[in-house]
């Protein structure tokens, strides 16, 4: 066993002070090595530098977003439906008496450009386990995507890789796919950012703690054996740029994912928690061992005692430092009381899954680590977990935002004609962004469970929680890079309203907010100007809404060289529904319908698809924001579900009315006959991006009581026309028709043909 | 007393729970099954889910058929037992010889998620006994390797002998003949790779087509019952 004898240990690191350790190739600043030896008392072996040098990454401990991120905690409206937030692996709120909900929106950008199946999967597992770690059974996904410009050739690579990865391992888990959005833009092209949610339902009973209490206890190691994938896998690939040479291959930095050890740990960890047979659960995801031993030893209220060389592997000659830092997915740490081990050991047996004691709980307020009987770690586990550095980086207001305001897209040319605007509406339908993306998300299960009352293409996902009593829930994922871009305050808060708002149209109430900060490097002043904005925006945003935000994640480095993505704060929306039978869809009722637009259109082109999509353009001030109104709006949505007056409902964001009509129109089969407000542009009426905005169709009979409903609430509503099934697609009156045929022909297989299928 | 129809649980199936609701739904009783048991537990009848049963190592199926509760179903499938394979649960039926032909890769290689429309081409098996001939459902379709394919001599046997028991209306995957599902000989076992659980409530699903199936089994013990 000559190979141990090389072993770090505590006794040699004590021996050999001097000995010169690579902390700057790990990522650490010297000021922060001279802490950690400061921490210890001497310098850290090289198994404890590896750890310090993972726990104290921006990607685990938020050392650059944490002063700005506590303004979550200070402006989150106090709500009783909030069981657990910030801090914790998930947000959970109580859905009733009986039930909660937990979810949570994650990034696994850097990865999915590295290599987009491995690295889109396993983003897709590592938030599941976060839910499972809260006692929940996750019972839907979702994911945001945003690639680089639709026909560059990196694309082509990149697209198909992370949708296959999203599928496979959501399909192959039995996880139904239940929306989200896909958009492209150039910024994207070396950074695409795959943001997955995941949502899971648990009898309040069984919120689990992620404390490791209870001296004695037995800590197991469950799920899939530890080999060398995803070693570094935070330090090196969520904590830092690309290289614009774009030489330095990551690939041994991503994990690899194996959805069926993930479904075989949802069934084991169920039965576990029911049983009553778990103390403390936590799962393994970015830094492995180290950040699961390190958060549940500073959760609890003693110490750890670990044997590493117990811990199954699938490669050979794996030194602790590899160990404690590979990042091999489809595991959770268990706590456990010593007199039900056997039986935890057993159940896991039974499902043919992995299950192996490593360690105990402790009183010696240590994190002690040993391998073959030689003690490789011994720290305070909060050093690592709790008291990692925090930064209160420069802050610049970038010098181009007075030019960019003023570049507004109100100025640009316009379609005039009858004629023009019609190809106009047919273009914008067919443009990446607007276009049908089925290619996409045909590839998932939408159904599996059979909970699933609406997925995509509706606004938002609606799946039922209880089959007796019909309570439900609805979420929407939403983020506008242009939009924050332009002012990542208001962008912020338009993606929290759409997202808000989409949630609403369902006819759901929304309560809780998780959100996904994707940015460039918090080393560029101009970046930290921009975080700060997007993050004040939505603390403020849901302090007026009402509902707090329950965790998240901040995804830092997004950028290739100098060029940083554009700011996409995108928030994931959580409403309840009392009865999911009477979510409102989308689509055009029946022939006779009314159809209105509640809210107003004002000229509100800058930032616009259009804009983008006809003349390449970016600039201007972003849609105005009105709160208040949003909330009226819900309030209006959610009683309306309630006395089902409304057949369908829309909203209104990118493309504007056109692409609402479109999408109703082809999404229901049926036709519209449109009559536009008289005095109306036509242009700014269908194209315009004013926010606060649905589509809602008023089935017979039901018109007074709408119109009534939305006075008494000083919400405008606008008449527009009717339903129409003999109507073949959109008739503009007094401006042009549009056929089925061709909104179909523009709107549909447009994804597959970009990428050369 | 209501018919009890088992439903196997292997590691790695998905739509079990959804399989009970449908069979629940449909006026009979589940019953759980579970993969390492040789235990069917007095069941009328026995109905093999989708999923990926052990991970879809080696092929699709290929270890369902080793499993302990599997040397058990074929003994009572021999007996004329009703058994029924749904996606992976028809990848299992076919990998344990219980159904001829086998199910590939789409031929457009990638898994797809539709509803398809399907035509039941023959009521005289236990499990479309009460569906009307040539009638016309719509059941989720959803899977990467649905592609049935075999010999010509086995196809056209099987069309000869009506045991093509559902086609594809829309082929979503490059079936041979369109073939949604067939039938054993006695027509007892049948293995579809479109979803009749997920069809059994407008809330959810496409259509309630799939409420036929269940009706149709136990239609079918009733009758054999009587006799």
């Amino acid at each position: 066993m000559s190979q141990y004898v090389a072993v770090d240990t505590v006794g040699v690191a004590e021996a050999t002070p001097d000995e010169k350790q690579p902390w700057a190739e790990l990522g650490l600043k010297e000021d922060e090595y001279q802490r950690i030896r400061e921490i210890l008392g001497r310098r850290p072996t090289q198994s404890e530098l590896a750890m310090y040098s993972i726990m104290w990454s921006e990607h685990c401990s938020y050392k650059s977003s944490r002063v700005h991120l506590r303004q979550f905690n200070e402006k989150n409206p106090r709500t009783p439906r909030l069981l657990a937030g910030i801090g914790e692996n998930a947000g959970v709120v109580a859905i009733d008496d009986n039930i909660a909900v937990t979810f949570k929106v994650e990034s696994h950008n850097h990865p999915s450009y590295v290599e987009p199946k491995q690295g889109a999967a396993t983003g897709v597992g590592g938030i599941i386990r976060d839910i499972i770690a809260m006692g929940a059974r996750p019972i839907a996904v979702m994911d945001s995507l945003r690639f680089g410009a639709i026909d560059h050739p990196d694309t082509a690579r990149v697209l198909p890789g992370v949708v296959d990865g999203i599928g496979h391992y959501g399909n192959c888990v039995g996880l139904p796919n239940i929306g989200g959005e896909t958009y492209f833009d150039p910024c994207y092209q070396g950074n695409p950012l795959v943001n997955a949610l995941s949502v899971g339902v648990l009898p309040r009973s069984r919120l689990q703690s992620m404390q490791a209490s209870g001296t004695g206890n037995i800590v197991i190691l469950l799920g899939a054996k530890t080999g060398r994938d995803g070693i570094g896998g935070v330090s090196v690939l969520a904590s830092a740029t690309f290289s614009e040479s774009g030489e330095d291959d990551a690939r041994p930095s991503v994990q690899v994912g194996d959805p069926f050890t993930e479904k075989l740990l949802i069934e084991v960890c169920l039965e576990l928690f029911d049983a009553g047979l778990v103390v403390g659960v936590q799962d393994l995801g970015g830094a492995g061992l180290t950040c699961a031993l390190s958060e549940t030893a500073a959760a609890g209220d003693g110490g750890m005692h670990v044997d590493l060389e117990l811990v199954p592997l699938r490669a050979k000659g794996m030194e602790p430092h590899d160990i404690l830092a590979s990042e091999s997915q489809e595991r959770m740490l268990l706590i456990v009381d010593p007199a039900k081990a056997e039986e935890v050991l057993a159940r896991a047996h039974r499902w043919g899954l992995l299950a192996t004691a490593i360690g105990t709980v402790t009183d010696s307020g240590r994190l002690v680590v040993d391998f073959h009987g030689q003690t490789v770690v011994d720290v305070p586990p909060k050093s690592l977990a709790d008291e990692g550095p925090v930064y209160n980086r420069p802050i610049a207001e970038p010098n181009d935002l007075g030019l960019i305001a003023v570049d507004r897209a109100e100025t640009l040319p316009r379609p005039t004609t009858a004629e023009e605007i019609r190809q106009t509406v047919l273009d914008m339908a067919a443009s990446p962004n607007l276009c049908d993306k089925s290619w996409i998300t045909e590839q998932y299960d939408s159904s599996v469970f059979g909970n699933t009352v609406l997925g995509t293409p509706h606004d938002a996902g609606v799946v039922r929680l209880d089959e007796r009593t019909g309570v439900g829930i609805a979420i929407s994922l939403d983020g506008n890079g242009r939009f924050a871009r332009l002012d990542p305050y208001l962008g912020a808060q338009l993606a929290l309203a759409e997202a808000y708002r989409n949630v609403a149209v369902t006819g759901a109430t929304p309560i809780a907010v998780s959100d996904c900060l994707n940015f460039g490097s918090p080393e560029d002043p101009h970046v930290m100007w921009q975080f700060e904005r997007a993050v004040t925006g939505i603390a403020d945003g849901c302090q007026k809404l009402g509902i707090p935000v329950t965790g998240g994640n901040v995804s830092f480095y997004n950028q290739t060289g100098r060029e940083a993505i554009h700011p996409t704060p995108v928030i994931g929306v959580l409403g309840v529904i009392d009865d999911v039978a009477r979510r409102i869809p989308l689509g055009l009722g029946r022939t006779g319908d009314t159809i209105a637009l509640l809210g107003t259109t004002h000229e509100e082109l800058s930032g616009s698809e259009w804009a983008s999509v006809k003349h390449g353009h970016l600039g201007g001030v972003p849609p105005k924001v009105d709160l208040d109104h949003e909330m009226k709006l819900a309030d209006l949505l959610s009683r309306l579900a309630e006395t089902e007056q409304l057949a369908a409902a829309h909203d209104l964001s990118q493309g504007g009315l056109a692409q609402a009509l479109v999408e109703a129109i082809s999404f229901s089969g049926m036709g519209a006959q449109i009559l536009l407000p008289e005095g109306a542009d036509p242009f700014t009426y269908l194209f315009s991006e004013s926010s606060g905005r649905v589509l809602v169709v008023i089935p017979r009979g039901q018109e007074l009581a709408v119109r009534t409903a939305c006075e008494s609430r000083g919400l405008p509503i606008t008449p527009l026309g009717v339903a129409d099934a003999n109507t073949d697609g959109l008739h503009l009156r007094d401006h042009f028709d549009i056929t089925r045929d061709e909104i179909d022909a523009a709107f549909k297989g447009r994804i597959g043909a970009r990428l050369g299928e | 007393m209501s018919a009890r129809i088992g439903i196997v649980t292997f590691p790695g199936s998905l739509d079990d729970r959804d399989a009970a609701r449908a069979v629940y739904l449909g006026g009979a009783e589940p019953v759980a099954l579970w993969h390492d048991d040789t235990q069917i537990h007095s069941v009328d009848g026995v109905w093999l889910p989708g999923g990926f049963s052990y991970g879809d190592a080696l092929r699709c199926g290929a270890i369902a058929r080793f499993s302990q509760v599997m040397d058990t179903v074929k003994a009572a499938a021999a007996q004329g037992m009703p058994v029924l394979g749904v996606c992976n649960g028809f990848q299992v039926l076919c990998e344990s010889h219980l159904l001829p032909g086998a199910l590939v890769r789409n031929a457009h290689l990638r898994y797809r998620n539709r509803p398809a429309r399907l035509r039941v081409e023959t009521a005289r098996t236990a499990w479309t006994s009460a569906f009307a001939p040539e009638a016309e459902v719509v059941f989720p379709a959803k899977h990467g390797e649905g592609r049935y394919v075999a010999d010509e001599a086995t196809l056209d046997q099987l069309e000869a002998s009506g045991r093509v028991v559902f086609r594809y209306l829309d082929n979503p995957n490059g079936s041979m003949r369109d073939i949604a599902g067939v039938a054993n000989e006695a027509g007892n076992v049948v293995g579809l790779m479109p979803h009749p659980e997920h069809a059994v409530e407008a809330l959810t699903g496409p259509s309630t087509d799939g409420l036929g199936i269940v009706a149709s089994v136990l239609a079918h013990l009733s009758e054999g019952a009587r006799r």
